[in-house]
C-alpha cells in the first residue's frame, strides 16, 4: 500500500472511531500537543492509560469477589478510571464508568458486576483500535510520510 | 496551532518562566498537565500527593517557598479528589501559611459539584477548573497570573480586572468562624463586613458557572 493510501486509510479510520464514540476531542487536545520535542507524546499517554486501566480493572475484579463487597473501594477505582478515560478522550469506556458509579452508590452487585463486564469490553475495543491506529501512524512514518491530522 | 506562552505576556525584557507546582494522584493526568504547562513555556514540577507537594514547598517544617532547586512556585495546580490529602484541605493548608498564602492555588476536578466549587473558591482558591482541563484553560490561567503579578507591586496583593467576583475581599475578611459561609454573590459589592448568611446558602451563586470553566467551548 503507497504512502497516500496509507494516510488515507489512517484519516478514515481515526474519523470512525470518533463517529462510533470511542474517541471524543479530548483525544485531539493530545494530538494537538503532541510536537517535534515530543513526538511520542500520545503514545506515551495511552501508554499510562493501558497499564493504569489494567490496574485499575484488577482491583475491580478483586474487590467485587469479595464475599463482603466495600462499595467506596470499588467507587474509588471506578472514579480513576473515569477520569484517566476521560483525560484520553475514551468516551465509551467513560460513559460505562458513569454508570458503574450510580451502582455503586445504589449498592448494587448486579448493576456493579454488569457494568465491570462491560467496561473490561469497552476497554479491550479501544485498546485494539487505538493500537490499530498507532501501528497506522507508525507504517505512515517509517514510510517516510507525516500523520495527517 | 500556536503555543500561547506565558512568554508572550510577560513584558519585554522579562524572561521569567513561571514555575507551576502540579499536584494529582493520576500518572495520566500528571503527564497531560506536564505538558499542557510545559507548551506554555513553564516550568513544571509535578507530584503525586499534597503531603509531597507540602514537602516540596517546604511547608513541612524547612524554609520558605524555594523548591529543591531554589525555584519559587508562582502557581499551584492541584486535582481535588486525591487519596490522603485532598486538594481542597492542600489548599486550606496553602492559604493559611503565613509564607504561601498568596500563590495561586486552581483545583481542577472531573465533578462539576457546586458546594465544592464554592467552597474551594471561599478557601481561597483561584479557579476551579473543571476537567479534563484543556490549553485554552491553561493559557486563560497563564495570562490571570501574569497580570496578577504585574499588578502585585502596586497594589499590594490585592487582585485586579479578570476577577469574576466584584467583590474580592474574601480572603482577608472572612474570619475563620466563617469559613463554612459562602461568599456573597458579586452582586452584593462591595463587601460590607456582615455577611448575612442563612438566606444565601441555598441560592446558587451565578459566579461559580463562571468560575468553574464547563465544556461550553471556548
Amino acid at each position: 500500500m503507497d504512502l497516500v493510501q496509507l494516510q488515507r486509510q489512517l484519516v478514515e479510520y481515526r474519523t470512525s472511531l470518533y463517529h462510533e464514540g470511542f474517541l471524543d476531542e479530548q483525544y485531539t487536545q493530545l494530538q494537538e500537543l503532541q510536537d517535534e520535542n515530543n513526538p511520542d507524546f500520545v503514545v506515551e499517554v495511552v501508554s499510562l492509560f493501558f497499564e493504569d486501566s489494567e490496574r485499575l480493572l484488577n482491583e475491580l475484579t478483586k474487590a467485587l469477589e469479595q464475599q463482603s463487597i466495600d462499595f467506596k473501594r470499588v467507587d474509588a477505582h471506578v472514579h480513576q478510571l473515569k477520569g484517566s478515560s476521560s483525560s484520553i478522550g475514551a468516551q465509551r469506556v467513560q460513559k460505562v464508568c458513569i454508570a458503574f458509579r450510580n451502582y455503586c452508590e445504589e449498592q448494587n452487585v448486579e448493576g456493579c458486576l454488569k457494568c465491570l463486564q462491560q467496561v473490561r469490553h469497552e476497554y479491550s475495543l479501544v485498546k485494539t483500535k487505538l493500537e490499530s491506529m498507532f501501528q497506522l501512524e507508525q507504517q505512515i512514518l517509517s514510510a517516510g510520510g507525516s500523520i495527517p491530522m | 496551532m500556536e503555543a500561547a506562552a506565558a512568554a508572550d505576556v510577560l513584558p519585554s525584557g522579562s524572561s521569567q518562566e513561571l514555575h507551576v507546582l502540579a499536584v494529582d494522584d493520576s500518572y495520566v493526568d500528571r503527564k497531560v498537565i506536564e505538558k499542557l504547562l510545559k507548551i506554555s513555556s513553564c516550568k513544571v514540577t509535578a507530584v503525586e500527593s499534597g503531603a509531597r507537594a507540602l514537602q516540596f514547598l517546604g511547608l513541612d517544617g524547612e524554609k520558605g517557598s524555594l523548591g529543591f532547586d531554589g525555584l519559587k512556585v508562582n502557581l499551584i495546580m492541584t486535582d481535588y479528589s486525591m487519596p490522603g490529602m485532598t486538594g481542597y484541605e492542600l489548599l486550606k493548608k496553602i492559604k493559611r501559611s503565613s509564607a504561601f498564602r498568596e500563590i495561586p492555588v486552581v483545583i481542577m476536578s472531573s465533578e462539576n459539584i457546586l458546594t465544592r466549587i464554592d467552597s474551594c473558591l471561599e478557601e481561597g482558591a483561584e479557579e476551579f477548573l473543571v476537567k479534563p482541563v484543556k490549553l485554552s484553560d491553561v493559557r486563560r490561567l497563564m495570562k490571570d497570573c501574569v497580570m496578577r503579578g504585574e499588578t502585585e507591586g502596586n497594589n499590594a496583593g490585592r487582585r485586579v480586572d479578570k476577577r469574576k467576583f466584584e467583590d474580592d475581599n474574601h480572603t482577608s475578611s472572612l474570619s475563620s468562624s466563617s469559613s463554612l459561609t459562602p461568599s456573597p454573590p458579586s452582586t452584593t459589592a462591595p463587601f460590607g463586613g456582615d455577611v448575612a448568611t442563612s438566606e444565601l446558602v441555598s441560592s446558587s451563586p451565578p459566579h461559580s458557572s463562571k468560575r468553574a470553566k464547563l465544556h461550553d467551548g471556548d
